[in-house]
């Protein structure tokens, strides 16, 4: 097997007149985790159920582990955990009886179904509700059996459905956890609507947005693509006049702009420094400001971030609306 | 073979998870109870059939509540999705399903045996009636259950399956029933389509293979049916 885990090629996808995916490529490589980034609608859920042999693509095609979706949709399914949105699950069975019956499914019996179950409920946290029915369980502890299903058969893919959804900060952390411990690993691919997800758990970007793939990057890539970093630096003003303290920041070399910046505290000045390049300039803007004797009360970089380039990607091509 | 089973076993357990299959054996066996004895002792003979007429009749209306939900209800939870994404192929779902609500058809036959047993103890029975009943039963059942399973690959929403299930398995059952008004031809045509005219001849005891490859090509029919419709979505 080589290393790329998922090769889609050119996959389209018509539901009636409707075009849910257009061409849609990417590769996603072993230890990858890609998250799938897009608005209600952009064609993520299509895309997921066609790498899982859920639906046919009506175009293109796909090798998931060196194997052609056509060819043998059995032998894919077996390479993939797969929680579809919302996490359907038999709500009537008891955690324990769901997870052995998922685990039979996949083909595990006796002693070897009885390690992985441990295993899997050990991962995910599940060893106090085993006895409960799965209707009973929050969705946090739903969520989970979910991933249990999807990991127990230690499937060298995983596809993730929103599995951060409806989640609490709390839990949503412990499953990002859980996510970047299998991601070592094995290949994972998530979508989400969170974008400060992404940037947590995702080592690779790929945006959405009505039915054709619009980026495919690292998080900080795609930030830095998108426009120049910006700093912030805080004075105290100490009788100095706003252009006075302008003017000893547009001295350094590396500045290509100072702005004063609105909503500086009383007897404090927001002053924003841009450079020319991509330059980090926050020291000179430190060693400026001593150099000058004004007190330097803050500090920041701002980059364009994740959310601004989501909104331009996906909205610049006709207003997905999410 | 595995999975199919493994289908089935999760189907069978689940419905004892839930109240609709309790609900459904108590009501057929309450009103089975009823109209046998009201009858039996007017007749004054140790036989099992009225109780396989009455029961042939009740099933045909009564088991469509047990598969109403086999496909639907996995298709408006979404459950589907996850047991199709598993290893297993079309078929295989449904034809575990179908094996799934078969089991709880046969404990609700089980069920029924106290009633053979208990005339027997009334007067001299002759048993080979009765198994030839029961054999009716279950293919008659089988193809109730298989149309049942087949209405339900159609739809999300589990009463339209359970009332396209009830159309056609009573539409089945009372075809041999207005013979008399059509022309000769149509009229055997329609007795041969017809579930009560096969069910009849075997629950009187003759074994007749044609009654019997009768339900089975109904449940084949039925069955691949559901595949086609579980399989179209695919390539919708």
């Amino acid at each position: 097997m080589s290393d790329v885990m998922i090769d889609a090629r050119d996959l389209t996808k018509h539901y009636g007149r409707v075009a849910a995916l257009r061409n849609a490529s990417f590769q996603v490589n072993r230890g990858e985790v890609v998250g799938f980034l897009g608005p209600n609608g952009a064609g993520k859920t299509t895309t997921m159920k066609i790498l899982t042999c859920f639906i046919a693509p009506s175009g293109g095609t796909a090798q998931v582990g060196g194997v052609d979706i056509f060819d043998d949709p059995l032998a894919v399914r077996e390479l993939i955990g797969y929680l579809p949105e919302s996490t359907p699950l038999y709500t009537e069975m008891l955690v324990l009886e769901y997870l052995q019956f998922a685990g039979k499914m996949r083909g595990l019996r006796g002693a070897g179904l009885e390690a992985r179950l441990r295993q899997v409920v050990e991962e995910t946290s599940l060893g106090e509700v085993l006895g409960k029915s799965i209707g009973e369980l929050s969705k946090g502890f739903r969520q989970r059996v979910g991933l249990a299903q999807a990991l127990i058969h230690e499937p060298p893919v995983l596809i993730l459905d929103e599995p951060m959804s409806g989640l609490d900060p709390n839990q949503a952390s412990e499953i990002r956890e859980l996510i970047r411990d299998i991601g070592r690993e094995r290949t994972v691919i998530l979508s989400t609507h969170n974008l400060a997800e992404v940037r947590l758990t995702c080592g690779r970007v790929l945006i959405i947005s009505q039915g054709q793939l619009v980026a495919d990057d690292t998080p900080d890539e795609l930030a830095a693509r998108a426009g120049k970093p910006r700093f912030i630096a805080t004075v105290k003003q100490n009788g100095h006049s706003s252009s006075e303290i302008r003017e000893v920041f547009s001295l350094i070399g590396d500045a290509a702009s100072v702005k004063e910046q609105s909503g500086g505290a009383p007897g404090e000045l927001k002053v924003e420094v841009v450079p020319e390049g991509n330059q980090d300039l926050r020291a000179e803007i430190f060693r400026a400001a001593v150099s000058a004797e004004l007190v330097l009360l803050g500090l920041e970089q701002r980059g364009e971030n994740l959310e601004d380039i989501f909104r331009q990607l996906t909205t610049g091509n006709g207003g997905a609306s999410s | 073979m595995r999975s199919v089973l493994t289908i089935a076993g999760r189907q069978f357990r689940s419905y004892f998870n839930g109240p609709v299959a309790y609900i459904v054996i108590c009501i057929i066996l309450l009103t089975l109870g009823f109209f046998f004895w009201k009858t039996f002792f007017l007749f004054g003979r140790a036989s099992a059939r009225e109780m396989f007429r009455w029961l042939g009749l009740i099933l045909v209306f009564s088991l469509p509540a047990l598969t109403m939900g086999l496909l639907a209800e996995e298709k408006r939870t979404g459950t589907i999705e996850l047991l199709i994404t598993m290893p297993v192929t079309e078929a295989q779902v449904i034809v575990g399903k179908f094996l799934g609500v078969l089991g709880l058809y046969g404990v609700l036959l089980a069920l029924t045996i106290s009633y053979p047993l208990s005339i027997s103890t009334l007067g001299d029975l002759d048993w080979g009636p009765v198994w030839s009943g029961y054999l009716a039963l279950l293919l008659q059942g089988s193809a109730v259950l298989a149309i049942g399973l087949m209405a339900s690959s159609w739809t999300s929403n589990q009463l339209i399956a359970l009332f396209v299930a009830l159309t056609l398995s009573v539409l089945f059952w009372v075809l041999d029933k207005f013979l008399a008004l059509l022309p000769t031809n149509a009229a055997s045509a329609l007795q041969w389509l017809s579930f009560d005219y096969h069910f009849q001849s075997m629950a009187r005891g003759v074994i007749d293979l044609r009654d019997v490859l009768f339900f089975v090509s109904v449940v084949v029919f039925a069955l691949a049916v559901a595949f086609r419709a579980l399989e179209s979505r695919r390539w919708s």
